[in-house]
């Protein structure tokens, strides 16, 4: 017994241990992550790849070069590709995304065109695909001949799924015009929809023995339930996190939450009763979007923004990453003339698909698709992160699962970097219409209005029931009853009005800028003290009304960070200061300037939030771009500052009479002070957000 | 429900109308047209403005003044004619209309330039309500404050402010070096054209005359 105590008294306290099994599972998750992003950062190291190859290719050979040594020392990679890891973890992030930053006003507008793309686009591939694969499948020279007609079936769905992630950015960098993006952006989301469901319903059909026309029917009645019940329950859904938010002022930090979960669980409920999910989170995001972004903080909607941004593109990252390692670790089985059809039909059938579809929907379109869009569109079907996930959940009782994944990965590997990597010198080459993005002035948000209004009124009395008239009567019911119960403070706005502010708050950020250089403060003999009441009285009533407002956020690219703003004003009152000199009577217009200022600096804090049909005309982007709109306009856009002119220059006084008679509004009768202020527009005004959004 | 004879007669006249603005329109358009004005007209041969101010759908526009007005303005009528008729037949209805239509695909660049030339003249002289040329500020504050109008908690000073900012807009894009003592007189047409150059009108000013709903063609008069 002396012995065992000793014994047991010999295994002292361990100063060192390692105990790897606990924390496998998580560490390696990280790691891969960290890999994959470690891979992103490279890529931008030559900026000059990422113009020519697009990320995904890059992603993909990083994959494979991993791949290739993890193969070597005979190493299994994590199985990520499961099925609930990827449909249940990785997929949901990348659609939100999408969904969340879809511009929503080319989207309505093109809806029909979308969905007809989107749904019958992908049954013509699907059912061509297959069907000609079948036929292939005869022949015994290749000896496929067990693969029936539902599992060909199966297998082309798989492969209809597109993906155009990087043909998205060509179009993007290109300015390609917003019809044919918008388009292919709706096909790519809403096919994934329709594949899935696809997908489920042949799997289904492929494990049953024998099919009848009654499962063919039932087959078209489960489709249109799963896809209508799917947008059901993300409206649902949208509406209750738009209502959730209402209440949330008082717990700021956790507002983004209610954003991710809401759609996640509309994700998971359209998940249990088996319709699509897709389709929910979609709707969900877009519904919930508009209201949402109106009742948060603008810090929270920032961190919204940012997160999905980063998880979509870490879950991207990853898949691309994967299927660049898993085509060397698994085992293939190649069939030259099984995969070669494949690749073929694939193009063929989209080719003509894309063909016979526009011919048909072209005359229902106000702007057609020519030739060059039709092209875009065909050469822009590359298969990626859905066809590849799908293709490895296929059941294990298909006697060639691995036929299929070989062929998928094929066709995936070939489309993405075959095309992928020519398609921007073909569009720029076949020159594909452009579109203008410069057009945010208030004179284009006047007309736009003006016509929409025109138009609407030109249809009733027509006594047609057309596009504007459904607009007119959504915005009215918008403004009546949603707004109402959805948003804290639901005073209806117009979007002038909201552009207005925008602007104004922009032009009062470029003064403040040129301030610090260059005082410029125009000054008048007949200067009154009932003058600056007059511009005092003008200025807090336009702007204190504003301040209540929640503050929201204008886009990617125009994020404010609070505290360096503050930081920057701190430092302007200090130059304004400074630079004063004291004149007798130029005193009180120092004051008024610094009162402006001041004034200005508070309204820097309030930042209009975005009518739809404003931050529609920035398109979601994947990389940083920095839409900067022609400000050489707006400057002038606020009256009474620019009133603010040269110490040195007497302007002439009518102005300011004018402007004390009728209240301080209008003026415009340009002189001295107009030529004054005319300065030339320091682009520092963005810089301030370059630092911020440079990671988007 | 209208008068067949009388509208067969004419026919040709009412598609040459039409075409002669580079627009193709079908027949079947023309008699749903027809129909709608033998509608609205309460089966006389002219139209007046009392007529179309009974449209009870109408009654939300903010514009609606201005929208009846151009129906009743010499200068959409394609003649270089001003001031304003106090009825209008069906040719003028449909002389109107006709700039709504959209541009066939088989346009050339010319006509698809002259088509829209022809829509922004109409919104022009939406806004130009004295004929003489050019918008004034006053004509801008008056169509931006109707504009703005259905808002509802919109004051007349911040319209009038966002009409001035507009109007600033447009001098220092079309007149970037004004002197110091130059008066902005207003904006004409070619600088209206400029400020909108980078719109497409072909798809915000096109209406397809597609066949009527028999449910609002019913609703198009008040009962009383």
């Amino acid at each position: 017994m002396l012995n065992d105590v000793t014994e047991d008294q010999k295994n002292n306290l361990p100063v060192f241990t390692m105990n790897y099994p606990r924390i496998q599972i998580p560490f390696e998750i990280t790691l891969w992550v960290l890999l994959a992003s470690f891979a992103k950062i490279g890529f931008h190291v030559y900026h000059k790849i990422t113009i020519w190859v697009p990320e995904s290719c890059l992603l993909i050979s990083i994959g494979l070069i991993v791949g290739a040594i993890m193969h070597s020392v005979h190493e299994e990679p994590p199985a990520v590709l499961t099925s609930n890891v990827f449909f249940l973890y990785m997929l949901p992030l990348i659609v939100l995304e999408s969904g969340y930053f879809m511009p929503t006003r080319p989207f309505f507008e093109n809806i029909g065109t979308v969905f007809w793309f989107a749904v019958v686009g992908t049954l013509w591939n699907s059912i061509g695909i297959g069907i000609s694969l079948f036929a292939i499948c005869q022949i015994p020279a290749f000896g496929v001949q067990d693969i029936n007609l539902q599992e060909n079936l199966l297998f082309s769905a798989i492969i209809s799924a597109v993906d155009p992630v990087a043909v998205l950015n060509v179009f993007e960098d290109v300015s390609v015009n917003e019809q044919l993006y918008i388009v292919v952006f709706g096909e790519c989301l809403f096919n994934d929809a329709v594949t899935v469901v696809l997908y489920n319903m042949f799997s289904f059909v492929a494990e049953m023995p024998v099919v009848e026309p009654v499962d063919v029917f039932i087959g078209v009645a489960r489709f249109f339930i799963v896809g209508l019940g799917g947008m059901a329950f993300g409206i649902l859904f949208g509406f209750v996190a738009a209502f959730t938010t209402r209440f949330t002022s008082k717990v700021r930090e956790i507002e983004p939450l209610f954003v991710f979960m809401y759609s996640y669980l509309a994700y998971l409920v359209a998940e249990l009763f088996a319709i699509s999910s897709i389709m929910a989170i979609i709707t969900c995001a877009l519904t919930m979007k508009y209201y949402v972004e109106e009742n948060v903080s603008q810090r929270s909607c920032t961190t919204i923004r940012h997160v999905i941004k980063m998880v979509a593109s870490i879950s991207e990252t990853l898949i691309f990453f994967f299927l660049g390692v898993v085509t060397i670790t698994t085992d293939h089985e190649w069939n030259w003339g099984y995969i070669l059809f494949t690749l073929l039909f694939a193009f063929v059938w989209r080719g003509l698909g894309i063909l016979v579809l526009t011919q048909i929907i072209n005359p229902f379109r106000t702007i057609p698709f020519n030739m060059k869009d039709q092209f875009g569109l065909a050469y822009g079907g590359l298969r990626g992160a859905v066809s590849f996930a799908l293709a490895f959940t296929l059941p294990d009782t298909i006697g060639r699962k691995q036929l299929f994944v070989t062929a998928t990965i094929a066709v995936i590997l070939f489309t993405v970097f075959l095309q992928g990597i020519s398609i921007r010198p073909l569009i720029e080459f076949i020159n594909v219409r452009r579109t203008n993005r410069n057009l945010e002035t208030i004179n284009v948000e006047i007309h736009c209005r003006l016509m929409e209004h025109t138009m609407a009124g030109i249809e009733d009395l027509c006594g047609q029931w057309s596009r504007f008239y459904w607009k007119d009567k959504f915005m009215k019911f918008n403004n009546r009853i949603l707004r109402k119960i959805l948003i804290r403070d639901g005073r209806a706005e117009s979007s002038i009005v909201a552009l207005y502010k925008k602007l104004e708050l922009q032009n009062a950020m470029e003064i403040l800028d040129t301030a610090s250089g260059n005082i410029k403060l125009l000054m008048t003999k007949k200067f009154l003290a009932a003058d600056l009441r007059n511009i005092h009285d003008i200025l807090s009533k336009n702007m204190y009304k504003i301040r209540e407002r929640t503050v929201a956020y204008r886009g990617k690219h125009a994020l404010p960070n609070d505290s360096q703003t503050r930081e920057i004003l701190i430092r302007r009152h200090a130059t304004i200061r400074r630079s004063l000199r004291p004149r007798s009577f130029q005193s009180s217009v120092s004051y008024l300037a610094q009162f402006i200022c001041i004034i200005l600096i508070n309204y820097l804090f309030c930042w209009e939030h975005d009518h739809e049909t404003l931050s529609e005309v920035a398109y979601p982007s994947q990389r940083s771009r920095f839409g900067k709109p022609a400000r050489s306009s707006s400057s002038k856009a606020m009256i009474p500052l620019h009133r603010l002119g040269t110490l040195e220059e007497v302007p002439s006084t009518d102005v300011l009479n004018e402007e004390s008679s009728s209240t301080g509004q209008g003026v415009f009768r340009t002189n001295s002070s107009y030529s004054d202020s005319r300065v030339p527009h320091p682009r520092r005004l963005y810089s301030l957000f370059d630092d911020n959004n440079s990671e988007l | 429900m209208y008068n067949y004879r009388y509208y067969c007669k004419n026919l040709h006249k009412y598609i040459h109308i039409v075409d002669v603005c580079f627009f193709t329109v079908s027949q079947e358009q023309i008699k749903n047209l027809y129909q709608r004005f033998q509608q609205l007209s309460g089966n006389h041969e002219k139209i007046s403005r009392d007529d179309l101010e009974r449209i009870p759908a109408l009654n939300n526009n903010p514009i609606r003044k201005q929208i009846i007005t151009a129906f009743f303005d010499k200068r959409n009528q394609h003649q270089n004619d001003v001031g304003s008729l106090d009825e209008i037949g069906f040719e003028q209805f449909l002389m109107v209309m006709s700039h709504f239509r959209p541009v066939n695909s088989t346009a050339t660049e010319e006509e698809k330039a002259i088509v829209r030339k022809q829509k922004l003249r109409f919104l022009f002289n939406m806004h130009d309500t004295d004929n003489d040329g050019i918008i004034t500020l006053d004509e801008y504050r008056t169509v931006v404050e109707e504009l703005l109008s259905q808002s509802g908690a919109i004051e007349t000073e911040v319209a009038r402010s966002i009409a001035d900012a507009a109007m600033l807009e447009v001098a220092s894009t079309n007149v970037p070096h004004m002197a110091p003592d130059d008066f902005y007189e207003g904006i004409t047409f070619e600088h209206f054209e400029q400020i909108l150059k980078g719109i497409e009108m072909e798809s915000r000013m096109s209406i397809r005359f597609l066949d009527m709903n028999t449910a609002t063609m019913r609703c198009g008069k008040l009962s009383s």
